[in-house]
């Protein structure tokens, strides 16, 4: 079971590379979607007898970042009439070269750091710290606010498998109220985007540093 | 011996069935009825048939250029194993010849579209040598990891003995030397994110751009040894991806030829459901493919 999760957890990775490659934002959304919801059935594998909060847990992240939030983004998306990411401040080819930097460093490390509880898979905290990171390359280095958002998505995608080793510790009110705050966050900033794009009749954040009536 | 007769009947038979299930799969997604499985046979075959045309500029390499290719990919196909425990040739450290037997025979492919002087085959020529920059160490990568895993040097020992050393604890960085591996063969073999093997369309062509010039007997050998580049690239895969195996001969050869048709078919789908992707992107695709093998040696090493 350990070898699957781990395997699992490579994916995860995989997608990270992906999301940083691709400019199709419809795809980005999807790929993150996909990664979400992967997530929630590394949860449900990682325990042998799943509880009640584990059961929860997992299908509030399939539920929640696999099928509500990527239809609320997408339909942001189609409003915005926007396709693609078409410039980012660092180019598609750099910042995958820079995730993967970053997610091999990680491994390189990642003996330190790894899990001592019986039977803990040995990617998961490599695995969570690089999808942290390959987060906040996507928001450092994309203008669009939406691809922002996708950004603090995997960002949190990240801190989700860091959690998932905690299920146990953590109550299951920080659990859901963290997939809500990310609801609510994801649903606002899909209105703002919208008020964004009507406002500059474009969703580039650097607009915003100019000021209008 | 009847191992090696066995392999050698797999490795010239074979490769043209391929080019056949891949042509049948993109013609279901087409709804269309598609060319007879055996086509890829009798285009061979009528080509080799037919007077081949030189153009006055060409010289001697010109002519060697497919000669050179088709034995080279047959000597790297007999490096490998076939669902069989060994491969008819095997030493340490074999797996430096097979990559470089690839790479002759693209020296050989590329030396043979400059020489005929033609614009447009140089310009395949350069896209070729430009991309094999990249797919090359992705493919070095998964043999260096495999080797690391296996501890040996020769590639039937590494793709052979996989089935019992490449087990379930080396599962996390098999996906990705698989994921790198196919990436690879779609570059290798000129298939549809990286190229368009139908194409008719000089500027957007690779591989087809540089045999433009080439007629008769040579083009027949050069698409008998593409589709022979394939099975021996499929080969890798397999024995990588299939880890089953039952031990009678027979039935592994048989699995074996299975496999690759399977395999045939999934490229076919990936052909039919994937726009090509544009040139200035390719690159990202291959360092894609690096990437993937780097990190899955990475996991393993660590």
């Amino acid at each position: 079971m350990v070898d699957l999760i781990n395997a699992l957890l490579v994916t995860v990775l995989v997608l990270n590379l992906f999301t940083l490659g691709t400019s199709r934002l419809h795809s980005v959304i999807r790929i993150v979607a996909a990664q979400g919801a992967l997530l929630g059935v590394i949860t449900l594998l990682m325990h042998e007898h799943p509880t009640f909060p584990i059961l929860l847990s997992a299908a509030a992240a399939v539920l929640i970042k696999g099928i509500v939030i990527p239809a609320v983004m997408l339909r942001s998306l189609r409003s915005a009439e926007i396709k693609r990411e078409v410039e980012p401040f660092i180019g598609f080819l750099p910042s995958i070269i820079l995730g993967a930097v970053a997610t091999a460093t990680v491994l390189l490390f990642s003996q330190a750091f790894s899990p001592h509880g019986n039977g803990m898979p040995s990617l998961i905290i490599p695995a969570s710290i690089s999808t942290v990171l390959v987060g906040f390359i996507i928001i450092v280095s994309r203008y669009k606010a939406i691809t922002q958002v996708l950004g603090y998505l995997v960002l949190e995608n990240g801190i989700y498998i860091f959690g998932a080793l905690l299920v146990e510790a953590i109550p299951l009110v920080v659990e859901m109220g963290m997939l809500l705050d990310l609801f609510v966050g994801v649903f606002v900033i899909s209105i703002i985007t919208n008020n964004i794009n009507r406002a500059f009749s474009s969703m580039d954040t650097r607009r915003l540093a100019s000021l209008k009536e | 011996m009847i191992d090696a007769l066995v392999h050698v009947l797999l490795l010239f038979a074979l490769p043209p069935l391929l080019l056949g299930v891949i042509g049948k799969v993109k013609a279901f997604f087409a709804g269309r009825r598609g060319p007879p499985l055996l086509q890829a046979y009798r285009d061979i075959a009528k080509l080799l048939r037919k007077l081949s045309v030189f153009s006055e500029t060409t010289t001697w390499v010109f002519r060697a250029g497919p000669i050179v290719t088709l034995v080279a990919i047959a000597l790297a196909g007999f490096l490998v194993p076939f669902g069989a425990p060994s491969a008819p040739i095997s030493f340490a450290g074999d797996m430096i010849l097979f990559a470089y037997l690839f790479a002759l025979s693209r020296f050989f492919t590329t030396a043979a579209a400059l020489d005929s002087g033609s614009a447009f085959e140089g310009m395949g020529a350069a896209r070729e040598a430009t991309f094999a920059c990249l797919s090359e160490p992705a493919l070095f990568f998964v043999f260096l990891a495999l080797s690391k895993q296996t501890l040996s040097l020769s590639l039937a020992d590494m793709l052979g003995a996989s089935s019992g050393t490449l087990s379930a604890a080396a599962m996390a960085p098999l996906v990705l030397l698989c994921l790198g591996l196919f990436l690879v063969i779609l570059a290798e073999t000129c298939r549809i994110p990286v190229d368009d093997p139908a194409t008719h369309l000089e500027l957007t062509m690779i591989h087809e751009a540089m045999i433009l010039d080439h007629s008769g007997p040579l083009l027949g050998l050069i698409e008998y040894s593409a589709s022979m580049k394939l099975l021996v690239l499929e080969s890798l895969f397999l024995s990588l991806v299939m880890p089953f195996r039952s031990g009678v001969a027979w039935i592994d050869w048989a699995l074996f030829a299975l496999e690759s048709l399977a395999l045939a078919a999934a490229i076919g789908v990936v052909e039919s459901v994937m726009a090509r992707l544009r040139m200035r992107r390719v690159p990202y695709l291959l360092t894609g493919a690096l990437l993937l093998g780097g990190s899955g040696f990475i996991l393993l090493v660590r």
